[in-house]
């Protein structure tokens, strides 16, 4: 179970803003974390706390396919980004890292603040401040699996091992 | 039941029969290709598997060409990584500054991809390649670490949505014209996991270059893909290029589509995006009075020799506007090496052009034209985010090489007939 505060983002929240290019001179995760969300956001990273989640509308992590994007937001400490719908490169890379993401058709009725409780296993997001539930499709075991050993290459050797 | 080119594709490599949309798929990949920014990451993982060898040595692609020749300390790190990478693994492909392009100029032109490809690369504008009738799509560097193990990727199989260009282009309109247009009607989030198939006389009409050019931005419409189907054209382009025999493969007259789309565009004008989206577009008649402090000519979109010929068409006995600079960026060593033979280059430097070695440079704002808080720009580029070229304060705006060429002398946003 995953629990945390929402920072509310817009539609179209492009790769740009989450890590700007003039940072991709790196892919150190602390350095990226640094700079998470500076674009949209430049007080994010000040605020963020262990935890917090971030919620957007369509099309979350447009543009480039920079991994750095969702690098950045997961070891700025963000346990998982909601949106209504996410560009199709960055919902690949944000498993592929193990940084958990929902596809949330209520994401914009959260706020920012509000305190949300996520079960990956199940979907369900509890908004705690609003006292309202919300559905999103659920990982397949495979998935949480993979999310659960830091992404797909350390799952692939997990289950290499695993033999 | 029929399919289109980009099911044909995925069934061939997947070593299936047929697909269909939604179907997942493990398919063997033709070229896996990445850059000095993504490279670094892809490598890291790739050293994390622990394998010791690349699966071809001739279908993995290196290309160091976002921040060089390179800008600082740190991306001449990230340089180097790949360099030794490149070295140790014995790649055929790998290309170092003087010899080098900006890699979707590049790879088409050096006969690397090839028609019936499947190509996965670590940079979101590879599906430049559909151009050519390749299945060609962006990936994370994970992603490309596990293909440069195994020469495979999964795919889910996407749907396809048809676009019909119906009528001829009026003078000064082309290919980014088409795209951006398209993506106004649309939305940046239109053909979100989709494949774009470009189709109708416009099309049939269009040079490679403004095929490159609309494949290239099918990204900004959140396409998986966007497939020019290949023709007269395309087999004029690889004839003594492509180094694999290209594979041509057309839809089927009953290949089912999502949707189709039918546009007149026998009228259609420059199209201009205003910031901080592409699919914010005008007619270049609508733009309103826009004063600019740089135009930026080049990139994966817009850096071909044609490009290039029409912005030096524009430029030819003028001058750039005191108070605009102006800055073009041939898109390889080779459209460089024509651009002189041709006489461009000195058309640029008469008129008050700096003209570039090869790099992504500006367009990501990288390095060789960042704009300060509250600069403007016109680029022949294909974003124009929040401060995708420098400063979160400044603005992009998005056009064809002739406009750019227009507006740097105008010194505000304009078309080359009011000139």
């Amino acid at each position: 179970m995953l629990a945390g505060k929402a920072w509310k983002f817009g539609h179209d929240v492009n790769t740009d803003e989450i890590i700007p290019a003039r940072y991709l001179n790196t892919s150190d995760p602390a350095e990226l974390a640094a700079h998470c969300m500076e674009d949209a956001d430049p007080n994010f990273v000040k605020v963020v706390q262990k935890g917090d989640m971030i919620v957007a509308g369509k099309n979350f992590g447009c543009g480039s396919s920079r991994e750095h994007a969702p690098i950045a937001i997961k070891a700025a400490g963000v346990s998982c980004v909601i949106a209504t719908s996410f560009a199709r490169i960055f919902y690949r890379n944000a498993i592929n890292i193990g940084l958990p993401i929902l596809e949330c058709p209520n994401a914009e009725e959260i706020e920012t603040g509000d305190e949300l409780e996520v079960d990956l296993a199940s979907g369900i997001i509890r908004n705690k401040t609003q006292n309202k539930e919300y559905r999103s499709a659920a990982f397949p075991p495979f998935m949480q699996k993979l999310i659960a050993s830091g992404g797909l290459i350390n799952y692939v050797k997990e289950v290499a091992n695993r033999g | 039941m029929g399919m289109t080119i980009a099911e044909k594709i995925l069934a061939a490599h997947a070593g299936l029969d047929a697909v269909e949309p939604g179907q997942l798929i493990n398919a063997k990949v033709d070229i896996a290709l990445a850059n000095d920014v993504t490279a670094p990451v892809a490598i890291r993982e790739f050293e994390k598997i622990g394998a010791d060898k690349v699966f071809d040595k001739d279908r993995v692609v290196l290309v160091p060409d976002h921040f060089t020749p390179n800008k600082d300390l740190k991306s001449a790190e990230l340089a180097k990584i790949v360099r030794e990478f490149a070295f140790r693994h014995e790649i055929t492909n790998y290309f170092e500054v003087g010899r080098m392009g900006i890699e979707h100029c590049l790879l088409p032109e050096q006969g690397i991809v090839t028609s019936g490809d499947l190509v996965i690369g670590a940079d979101s504008h590879t599906c430049t390649y559909g151009a050519l009738g390749a299945f060609a799509t962006g990936m994370g560097s994970t992603d490309l670490a596990a293909a440069w193990a195994t020469g495979e990727a999964w795919f889910k199989v996407p749907p396809t949505i048809k676009f019909v260009y119906r009528g001829q282009l009026p003078p000064w309109v082309g290919g980014k014209d088409l795209i951006l247009y398209t993506i106004g009607q649309i939305g940046v989030d239109g053909a979100l996991y989709k494949v774009m198939e470009f189709t109708g006389e416009a099309i049939e009409n269009l040079s490679m270059d403004g095929r490159f050019t609309m494949s290239n931005m099918a990204i900004e419409a959140g396409g998986k893909a966007g497939i020019v189907p290949p023709d007269e054209i395309t087999r004029a382009y690889l004839e003594g290029r492509s180094k694999r025999p290209p594979r041509f493969y057309t839809s089927d007259p009953d290949a089912q589509y999502e949707k189709v789309y039918e546009f007149d565009v026998s009228k259609l004008e420059p199209q201009v995006a205003f910031p901080h989206l592409p699919e914010n577009t005008r007619p270049i008649s609508q733009v309103g009075d826009v004063p600019i402090h740089q135009v930026v000519i080049g990139s994966c979109t817009n850096g071909r020799i044609e490009d290039l010929r029409l912005a030096a068409k524009v430029f030819e006995g003028r001058k750039v506007h005191p108070k605009v600079r102006a800055i073009v960026f041939p898109g390889t060593q080779q459209i460089y090496l024509d651009a002189i033979k041709e006489g461009l280059v000195q058309t640029f430097v008469e008129a008050g052009v700096a003209v570039s070695t090869p790099t992504c440079g500006p367009c990501l704002g990288g390095h060789m034209g960042i704009l300060a808080a509250g600069e403007r720009a016109v680029a022949t580029t294909n974003r124009n985010f929040v401060g995708r070229m420098g400063h979160p304060q400044s603005e992009v705006y998005l056009a064809n090489p002739a406009v750019a060429a227009a507006s740097a002398v105008a010194g505000r946003i304009a078309g080359p007939e009011e000139l």
